[in-house]
């Protein structure tokens, strides 16, 4: 699971049959503090989002599930549109305490 | 599984059915020594982690699959430990 921002609409007539009424969108996958991270791909959308939407998607066999017929041929459906983004970077304690050296101990 | 450390959380109202009462949390990738490795990604929560905990993921559906839903729920990212400590030669 990822965050994205839906980039871009695709239009495609010529597909396998188990795509067909589902929309396909281009989604620039983004890391927590909405910076790219990788390229642009297309998804399948299960959410009715659109061009502009922070969303969450999943990849592998996972975004197959999304589609009635569970073995289309899909890599990436977008499953959420996100509202809000909650980093909690100032209060997070640095737990160094979980990480010991061996050489600390003795 | 790799280890994590959980920087916040998302918030999605529309969303596919079985998102619907999951925890999705921000988590970072860190290295053994618990420096920053990678960029972050989501992962549903089944250990009741909080921000800051370093943590245990799996990356992988069937994990999550059966951590989560039924056989047909497209989830691939969950939180399966909290992290005590780690000894580093």
């Amino acid at each position: 699971m990822q965050l994205a921002k839906v980039v871009g609409t695709i239009v495609s007539t010529q597909k396998d049959n188990s795509l067909k009424g589902y929309k396909l969108l281009m989604i620039q996958p983004l890391t927590d503090e909405l910076k790219p991270s990788g390229v642009a791909i297309a998804a399948i959308d299960a959410v009715q989002a659109g061009v502009g939407d922070l969303v969450h998607w999943v990849t592998a066999r996972e975004a197959s599930l999304v589609m009635e017929n569970s073995f289309a041929p899909v890599d990436a459906a977008i499953t959420g549109i996100v509202d809000q983004v909650n980093r909690e970077i100032d209060v997070i304690k640095d737990k160094k305490e979980i990480f010991v050296s061996e050489t600390d101990e003795k | 599984m790799i280890l994590g450390r959980i920087k916040g959380n998302i918030v999605a109202s529309a969303q596919y059915p079985c998102y619907d009462g999951q925890r999705i949390l921000i988590v970072q990738p860190i290295d053994e020594k618990g420096d920053d490795k990678g960029d972050s990604f989501l992962a549903c929560d089944a250990a009741q982690a909080a921000p800051g905990d370093v943590v245990l993921v799996e990356r992988e559906g069937n994990t999550a699959r059966q951590l989560l839903g039924t056989a047909n729920d497209p989830f691939h990212a969950v939180i399966v430990g909290i992290v005590d400590k780690i000894s580093n030669k």
